[in-house]
């Protein structure tokens, strides 16, 4: 080996502890690489390989009732492909030897032949053959432990059948499933069905008739005048607006996960490798002054200075590969946890689910980026010191007198505290950067908390203050208000409410929005409208509330008067004036009374729900068992359990959150509190022998050394906080969708636990370079020439 | 009792009216103010003169660390006066060793891979343990330089420089930090190199004593030559003392 790799792995190994401080910081940066950018390509991959091969429509409509005969003029839309027509609808499904009922969404098989689009794929058994069979998504399977054989019966209109499953099949169309009205996927409690189309066209009067549509168009064809044609074709029929793929549930819910990993891909890494490029940088810097008589000798024997900037460079290389090494392993192992996670909440037949190899290469790339950015300024002061004066010391470092002097001899400060203030003045640019360093981590550390403190506030507003309910029933959307007494009647019930759900479209001017409108009952106690504050509005009984989200979206005021053009119910235009707007956090709501809906379409009063709340939990078990029997009721959701659910994947998410962001606060901190103190101490090594033979005990020395870093670990606290909040605040901006809004909420406690954490793992980092100051040899580093 | 004359009448290194100015903004120090001067092949020279006289300064150009600022030199044939950064890298790389005053050796290598340094990127050069053999530390190669008494740093130090087989060997102030005991090893040892070598040397000393084992003595003053005395019998390094 050449002497001068000798010297590269040996200045390394005696430098090692740092290189590691550096080398996680940078690990953290390209282990979030591999993991977000690793996966959203893999999912996207997996995602365009599932659709191709399933032959995933893009074009999704329903209606209500549609002729057979209007096929083949959708078929002649300009641009579009293939059609795809189906009967779909939701019904109660009863499991034997299970209380709870299930919902399940049916969807008609063709007669002949195989679907065109959304093509499920059978992974068990048989497709149906006869009348009484289903083949249903392998989750709800798995879930139940249904193997093909069982039975379950099924609520057809009202009607009871028993149904066999013949098999299981995943679809494109359900790669995240989640019923009505639930949060999550809840695979034991909701189901897909497929049924041969006539058992469906009898039990929901649809012979000749469909009631969904999907829709492939030719390469390069816009889909707005598509979408605008079918809703021309199927207006007539009770069409609801045709959503593109983006609006399709499912396949939202995948863009949504793609678009957060990359988000992080584009937040995190940059601020990792950031902290690297200076971190290195420091040290380097440090190492090439340390080394100029070296440097000189190398140049007098003739190393060229390219050989020689090289060699600085090839040290920082080696903290690249060995963070990039540990990023690697660190980034493979969550991508491993991710992608299990995803298995678990994403329903795809196959999985490629690797990190492509080019993500590893160009990881590793950026990684000897950063630290080839961060050397190459010390390893071109190198390569250009001039040998003659390489071997010559150095000028000691020129301190200035400065207004500072006044002002310490005013607050008649000791000459430690003055070394610390005059070496921060010295060397402003490193020192502001490590504050900086520290205030990034601080600020990691806030922002990431920013989500579980908002969730708080989102969880009790929607869930504990707006909907206290303990069941909601769907029904019929056409159902008398007569199913509420049939409701009532029921055993273990304790209050019922009726409302009412429209989809709609208000328009006002050039603004439109295609919104569920719902009803709010007469004093509603269980489905209420609470606004940001936790007050309770009720709408006025002569216009309409709406969500400030909505309102905003619509350009709409109080007072102003509204377009409300109903698409289903009696699917009437009416002008409404706005007579609310409520501050939320959910959805785009939109509310009437409950009488004055009904009043408005002159009909005796409806219901599509019915929100339930039950004595105690023996009483839900026969409650349960009853609610299977009654007719026109579509599907159940259990929202005690939807919370209960919800709320414990919620807090296993935040724990992981919050113990991995705490990791990446703790590593940064780390990475430039003990780094900056080694700076330190190599700097000072000197000057604190003097001290210490001059009589200064250890603890002032110690304190000199420690001073600094310290200092500027308490100086980074507010600037990390704003930063910290800054970022939240965009992430809340960011995060605001149709769906939901998360308040901006940070605790105060949030800000005391970041700065606890970074100033914890600052003193940790500082107290182990000062032990070093202990081992400091006086005599030997006097002796030595810097 | 060393032979008295094996020079050979090559002219090894030629300056004529070197200057060196350094602007330290408030003053201009003329470090060398004009120096003409011939060293020969074989030659063994000491250089004298109080401190800031610009020993230093001529030896470091020479070597090729530093420019001068007026006037022209020559290496044999060569004029080096322009020779640009990669030139003189060339330069020092292929013909010249170095001796300093505070031996300059890497810490984080021992004595073998010191050697090393330079014999991986010398033409023809000895083999590291050859070159510490020659200097007396064919039992040290293992020894970091922290493990090191001064006079054996030093000679560390020569035996890098000469492990190159250079054309010529430049020290300054070889044995600066030594007493006088290890000084006089170290003296030995350059004087063999010399000898055996036929290595163009130049010493720079404050030691009035070494300019005794000199053929010639150059004394400085004031960034000029003051004057050139040529010794008619030279001393063994050993027989000086001081
Ligand atoms: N980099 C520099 N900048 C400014 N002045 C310099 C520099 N290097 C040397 N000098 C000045 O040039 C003059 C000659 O210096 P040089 O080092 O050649 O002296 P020297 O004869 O070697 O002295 P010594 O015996 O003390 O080593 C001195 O006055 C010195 O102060
Ligand atoms: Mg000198």
């Amino acid at each position: 080996m050449h002497a001068m790799d000798l010297k590269l792995f040996r200045d390394f190994r005696r430098l090692w502890v740092q290189g590691v401080a550096i080398a996680l910081v940078l690990a953290a940066g390209i282990a979030v690489i591999i993991m977000s950018v690793g996966m959203s390509r893999a999912l996207n991959e997996t995602r365009s390989a599932y659709y191709d091969s399933n032959r995933f429509a893009h074009v999704f409509a329903s209606a209500r009732r549609a002729p057979d005969s209007l096929i083949s003029q959708l078929r002649d839309i300009e641009g579009v492909a293939q059609v795809e027509t189906q009967v779909r609808s939701y019904a109660i499904l009863d499991i034997p030897g299970r209380a709870k009922p299930a919902t399940g969404l049916l969807i008609s098989r063709p007669e002949l032949g195989e679907p065109l689009l959304n093509v499920p794929l059978l992974r068990r058994g048989r497709w149906p053959e006869g009348a009484g069979e289903a083949v249903v998504n392998e989750p709800f399977a798995e879930a139940n432990g249904f193997l093909p054989g069982d039975t379950i019966s099924v609520n057809l209109n009202g009607r009871k059948r028993a149904v066999t499953i013949t098999g299981t099949a995943l679809s494109p169309e359900f790669v995240y499933t989640i019923g009505p009205g639930a949060l999550m996927p809840q695979n034991e409690t909701f189901g897909i069905l497929w049924m041969q189309a006539e058992v469906l066209d009898a039990g929901f009067g649809m012979a000749g008739a469909f009631n969904t549509v999907a829709l492939t168009v030719l390469p390069r064809t816009p889909l707005e005048p598509v979408k605008d044609a079918v809703k021309a074709l199927l207006d007539p029929y009770g069409a609801a607006t045709p959503v593109g793929r983006d609006a399709q549930q499912s396949n939202a819910f995948l863009d949504a996960e793609i678009q957060s990993l990359e988000v992080m891909a584009w937040v995190l890494p940059p601020v990792f490798l950031g902290i690297t490029v200076f971190l290195v940088n420091m040290v380097m810097g440090r190492i090439v002054q340390l080394e100029r008589s070296e440097i000189g000798l190398m140049k007098a024997v003739g190393y060229t200075n390219w050989e020689i900037g090289l060699h600085y460079l090839m040290l920082a290389a080696l903290i690249a590969f060995l963070g990039v090494g540990i990023g690697w392993g660190v980034g493979s192992w969550l991508a491993q946890a991710m992608s299990k996670l995803y298995a678990k909440y994403f329903d795809f037949p196959f999985l490629v689910f690797g990190v492509p190899l080019s993500i590893y290469a160009l990881s590793a790339m950026l990684g000897l980026a950063a630290t080839s950015a961060g050397a190459l300024s010390s390893a071109m002061r190198a390569a250009r010191l001039a040998p003659a004066v390489a071997m010559a010391p150095p000028a000691p470092p020129s301190f200035h007198g400065s207004t500072l002097d006044r002002l310490a001899d005013l607050l008649r400060l000791g000459q430690p505290t003055r070394m610390i203030l005059r070496s921060l003045l010295r060397w402003p640019l490193r020192a502001g950067m490590t504050m900086l360093g520290m205030a990034l981590a601080v600020s990691v550390l806030v922002a990431s908390n920013f989500f579980p403190d908002a969730m708080d506030e989102i969880i009790d507003t929607a869930f504990y203050q707006s909907n206290r309910q303990d069941m909601l029933l769907l029904f019929d959307p056409d159902a008398p208000e007569t199913a509420l007494e049939e409701v009532r009647r029921l055993p273990g019930v304790l209050q019922v409410e009726p409302q009412q759900y429209h989809a709609a479209r208000l328009i006002y001017g050039s603004y439109e929005k295609q919104v569920p409108v719902s009803t709010v009952a007469n004093a509603a106690d269980l489905a209420r409208v609470v606004d940001g504050n936790g007050q309770v509005i009720a709408p006025d009984p002569f216009g309409i509330l709406l969500s400030d989200r909505l309102a905003a979206a619509l350009h709409v005021e109080v007072g102003d008067t509204l377009t409300v053009s109903f698409e289903s119910g009696r699917r009437e235009t009416f002008e409404v004036p706005v007579t609310g707007i409520v501050t939320q956090f959910f959805g785009l709501g939109a509310y009437f009374a409950h009488d004055t809906l009904n009043a408005m379409f002159r009909q005796s009063p409806r219901v599509s729900n019915v929100n339930v709340t039950l004595a105690d939990p023996q009483a839900a078990e026969a409650f349960q068992e009853r609610i299977k029997d009654v007719p026109r009721l579509m599907g159940t959701i259990n929202m005690t359990e939807n919370r209960l659910s919800f709320m414990e994947t919620l807090s296993q998410n935040i724990l992981i959150a919050t113990t991995v962001y705490g990791i990446l606060g703790m590593i940064i901190t780390v990475g430039v509190a003990y780094n900056a103190a080694r700076v330190q101490l190599s700097e000072r090594a000197r000057e604190l022998a003097c001290l210490r033979i001059l009589g200064f005990g250890k603890g002032e020395v110690a304190y000199i050394l420690a001073g600094e870093v310290l200092l500027l670990a308490v100086l980074a606290q507010p600037v990390g906080w704003v930063i910290g909040y800054g970022v939240a605040r965009l992430m809340t901006e960011g995060f605001t969708s149709d769906l939901y809004a998360i308040p901006l909420v940070l605790e105060p406690a949030t800000f005391a636990r970041a700065s606890l954490i970074v100033l914890g793992a600052a003193a940790v980092s500082v107290a182990l370079v000062a032990r070093r100051l202990g081992r400091l040899d006086l005599i030997a580093v006097m002796k030595t020439r810097e | 009792m060393a032979r008295l004359d094996d020079r050979t009448r090559e002219v090894v290194f030629r300056t004529q009216g070197l200057t060196k100015t350094y602007d330290t903004g408030e003053v201009q120090v003329h470090a060398l103010a004009g120096v003409d001067l011939e060293l020969f092949g074989s030659e063994l020279t000491v250089l004298l003169g109080p401190s800031g006289s610009g020993k230093s300064t001529l030896l470091n150009i020479l070597g090729g660390l530093d420019r001068p600022s007026g006037g022209r030199f020559w290496f044999r044939e060569t004029e080096l006066t322009r020779a640009s950064d990669r030139q003189l890298t060339r330069y020092r790389r292929d013909h010249v060793g170095f001796v300093f005053q505070f031996y300059n050796l890497v810490p984080s290598l021992n004595a073998r891979e010191n050697v090393q340094l330079v014999t991986d990127v010398a033409k023809r050069p000895m083999k590291p343990a050859e070159a510490l053999e020659l200097v007396g530390l064919g039992h040290r190669m293992d020894h970091f330089p922290a493990q090191m008494s001064g006079g054996e740093q030093q000679r560390v130090a020569i035996a890098r420089a000469i492990a190159k087989r250079p054309d010529v060997l430049l020290c300054d102030e070889p044995t600066g930090a030594l007493d006088s005991h290890t000084g006089t090893q170290v003296l030995s040892t350059l004087q063999r190199i010399n000898d055996e070598f036929g290595t163009t040397t130049a010493v720079i000393t404050h030691n009035a004593a070494i300019r005794l084992m000199a053929h010639r003595v150059i004394r400085f003053q004031d960034g000029r030559i003051d004057r050139i005395e040529e010794n008619d019998s030279r001393l063994a390094a050993s027989e000086i003392h001081w």
